[in-house]
């Protein structure tokens, strides 16, 4: 231990010397703790999948990755497979997703332009970001009770016009895919608005001073200079909000109609993962209780790579900043 | 020990600032061990149990009849619980020693923590597998005792605009649950419902999509009653396609009230409450039986009570039964590590039968005849 001969009293030489060791060792602890923090975070998700895959077992024995590829679900003859839901989450999820992106970033951009003034822009993002903390139960019982009876006559008038497309090929019921995935839409707006209105706040203002600067009008300076900056931030927002939509419970399983098949039309009701697990675990045992199980397995899995793909994609858009 | 105490330990030390710091913490523990042990004092079953503890003190709540307390937890269906809740909120204003809660998180998982024994009794809409008898048999060395407490009846809920009293023959109910018969104005329908504005529109039928003792009894029903019926009989089965499943009787009966011309079924003391129009069907005898409490009562009356009290009445020969109407079950342990907890629990279940009988129709839930209540008390000299 180096002793910094400048002091000139020794106690107090000492007192420091003490005093450094305590600070250092505290440095360590903490360094030690945090340490143990996030490989207990890491621990934690590895022990929730390892207990997922345990209970899972006897359904994955059973039925193997065909799972994935059949649209029974018979708790009678304990034959059960996840194609439906499969299908439900990632389809709902980009329904929502393209109805929520075009709006959110359009939202981002109006409150960092100054079309307004601060004063009634920050009130506006203040209620965006309420949004958020709005229960997604209570999403469910106003889609449920409020918004889809609202929109039916539009659901009718998509169907009595586009009905030759295979998407809208049904009469719309009380609950279906389309309806539930614009509730979803709502649920994941500030997430993305939120996130790119962040990102675009952040851009050094010399890139929006330049792009004047150049002669280019606001239009051009949006379209070709703020938004491929902000890129990344984006497409963050929108992993992130894609990885709430594939997760949603409570209101799917209020508002998607729960039918176990395949529909390609949008407005027959269909059912997801989540929503299945909500709907049926009370009851389950068994298979049933397995097949469940290896389901939340699909969702994580689908969730993992829906991350992984993020991750990889924000790391691509900053190489090209 | 309280702030009180702590502000004394803390004066106790003289000015010593550094030494201020570990007495603070010795105080925080003592107060958190404090704290720990006064919160776990009412709850535990140890200090529950003695009848006189004369350092008791509680002065408002002079001990029940039997002077006995007990706090008991139970779990399982969610059909009978509203009924079971105040069942036992009623008891517990009159015994206020004994209390009684009561989770209502699905019958499998009632069945579940009572074969693992983190209840104190369970409740199941549909009785006990032979599989679970065994199961329980070789844990804890005795036959588990089931008994009916209530029943109810599944109702035909719908929403037709203009058409006020429905009519089901056999044919129209098993053609519209299997989705053979699609539109209202079929000829099926239209037969028993002479004058009435069927309309010429797609029938919307709503089931439930959880897991649900209503769609066992349900489909215990539509096995029996109709030939074409091939989806089996369980808690939740695989429905026709185009069918929309909702969550819970709220979720039928929203999506129902929702939806011209839909039709689900729903538990009679749900639909009851939340004023719905149900249809009159066509029993075993051939008449049309509107949904109450009597007819729901009469298709339990004369019919032979198996030894484990498991009765299944999918489809009454009585003539004035209302024909899907089924019991819902108690579980209870023969033996309780605490005698105190099956006395109490014994004591309620024959205050309900008897005394809180009244509840049971105010609610729109079925009461037992009285024959069978003289069974459940014989079997309840069982619990000991």
């Amino acid at each position: 231990m180096a002793i910094q001969p400048s002091n000139p009293k020794e106690t107090s030489l000492l007192d420091a010397s003490t005093r450094f060791n305590l600070g250092r060792s505290i440095d360590q602890n903490f360094q030690r703790l945090t340490l143990v923090l996030a490989i207990s975070v890491g621990a934690i998700l590895l022990w929730i999948a390892y207990s997922l895959l345990v209970i899972a077992l006897p359904a994955i024995q059973a039925f193997g990755l065909g799972f994935l590829f059949d649209s029974t679900w018979d708790p009678v003859k304990n034959i059960y497979g996840a194609l439906p839901h499969v299908y439900g989450t990632i389809m709902s999820s980009l329904l929502a997703l393209s109805f929520a992106v075009p709006l959110g970033v359009g939202v981002a951009i109006f409150l960092t332009e100054n079309f307004l003034a601060q004063k009634i822009l920050q009130p506006i993002a203040f209620t965006i970001e309420l949004l958020a903390a709005v229960p997604s139960v209570v999403y469910g019982l106003w889609g449920l009770f409020v918004f889809l009876p609202a929109i039916k006559p539009l659901l009718q008038g998509l169907h009595s016009t586009l009905g030759w497309i295979p998407f809208f090929a049904t009469e719309p019921g009380g609950r279906q895919l389309f309806g539930a995935s614009l509730v979803l839409a709502i649920m994941i707006l500030p997430t993305i608005i939120a996130i790119s209105r962040d990102t675009l706040t952040s851009l050094p203002p010399k890139l929006r001073q330049g792009a004047y600067g150049l002669g280019a009008t606001r239009w051009e300076t949006i379209m070709r200079v703020l938004l491929p900056a902000a890129l990344s931030g984006i497409v963050g927002s929108v992993m992130l909000a894609l990885g709430r939509a594939l997760g949603e419970t409570m209101a799917l399983a209020m508002l998607v109609g729960n039918a176990n098949q395949v529909n390609i039309s949008w407005l027959a009701p269909a059912s997801t993962l989540s929503s299945l697990i909500a709907n049926q675990f009370g009851e389950a045992s068994g298979l049933q209780k397995s097949s469940l199980f290896y389901e939340a397995l699909i969702l994580m899995v689908l969730t993992l790579l829906v991350n992984i793909l993020a991750q990889a994609m924000i790391s691509r858009f900053q190489q090209v900043e | 020990m309280n702030d009180h105490q702590i502000k004394q330990l803390t004066s106790e030390n003289p000015v010593a600032t550094g030494r201020l710091r570990p007495t603070v913490w010795t105080a925080l523990t003592a107060l958190s061990i404090g704290l720990t042990i006064s919160s776990c004092t009412p709850k535990s079953p140890d200090v529950a149990t003695p009848p006189s503890d004369g350092a008791a003190p509680s002065t408002t709540a002079p001990a029940a009849s039997g002077g006995t307390s007990a706090s008991l937890s139970g779990a399982g269906a969610t059909f009978p619980a509203p009924l079971y809740q105040r069942w036992f909120a009623d008891y517990n204003k009159a015994n206020p020693g004994t209390q009684i809660s009561y989770q209502s998180v699905g019958s499998g998982a009632g069945i579940e923590q009572f074969l693992a024994g983190t209840v104190d009794f369970g409740a199941t809409d549909a009785p006990l597998k032979p599989e679970e008898r065994t199961k329980f048999k070789t844990k804890y060395g005795a036959e588990p005792i089931q008994i009916p407490m209530t029943g109810g009846s599944v109702v035909f809920a719908y929403n037709l605009d203009g058409v006020k009293d429905l009519k089901l023959s056999r044919a129209a109910y098993c053609g519209i649950t299997t989705g053979a018969i699609k539109k209202w104005n079929d000829p099926a329908i239209a037969k028993a419902n002479p004058g009435a504005k069927l309309p010429d529109s797609a029938i919307q039928f709503v089931h439930r999509s959880d897991g649900s003792g209503t769609t066992f009894q349900f489909t215990n029903h539509l096995k029996v009653a109709c030939p074409t019926w091939t989806a089996g009989v369980n808690k939740s089965i695989s429905w026709p396609a185009g069918m929309t499943g909702a969550k819970g009787n709220e979720g039928v009966s929203a999506q129902i009230k929702q939806t011209p011309n839909a039709i689900g079924y729903v538990e009679y003391s749900y639909a009851k409450q939340t004023d719905m129009s149900m249809a009159a069907i066509e029993n075993k005898s051939g008449k049309l039986i509107v949904p109450t409490p009597e007819a729901g009562e009469a298709a339990f009356v004369g019919e032979k009570v198996p030894a484990d009290l498991a009765l299944l009445v999918p489809d009454s020969a009585n003539p004035n039964a209302y024909p899907i109407s089924g019991l819902t079950w108690l579980l209870l342990y023969p033996q309780s590590k605490d005698a105190a907890k099956n006395t109490a629990l014994k004591a309620t279940i024959e205050w309900a039968l008897t005394t809180g009988k009244t509840t049971v129709t105010e609610l729109g839930y079925i009461p037992l005849d009285d024959e069978l209540v003289t069974k459940v008390k014989a079997e309840l000299t069982k619990v000991k």
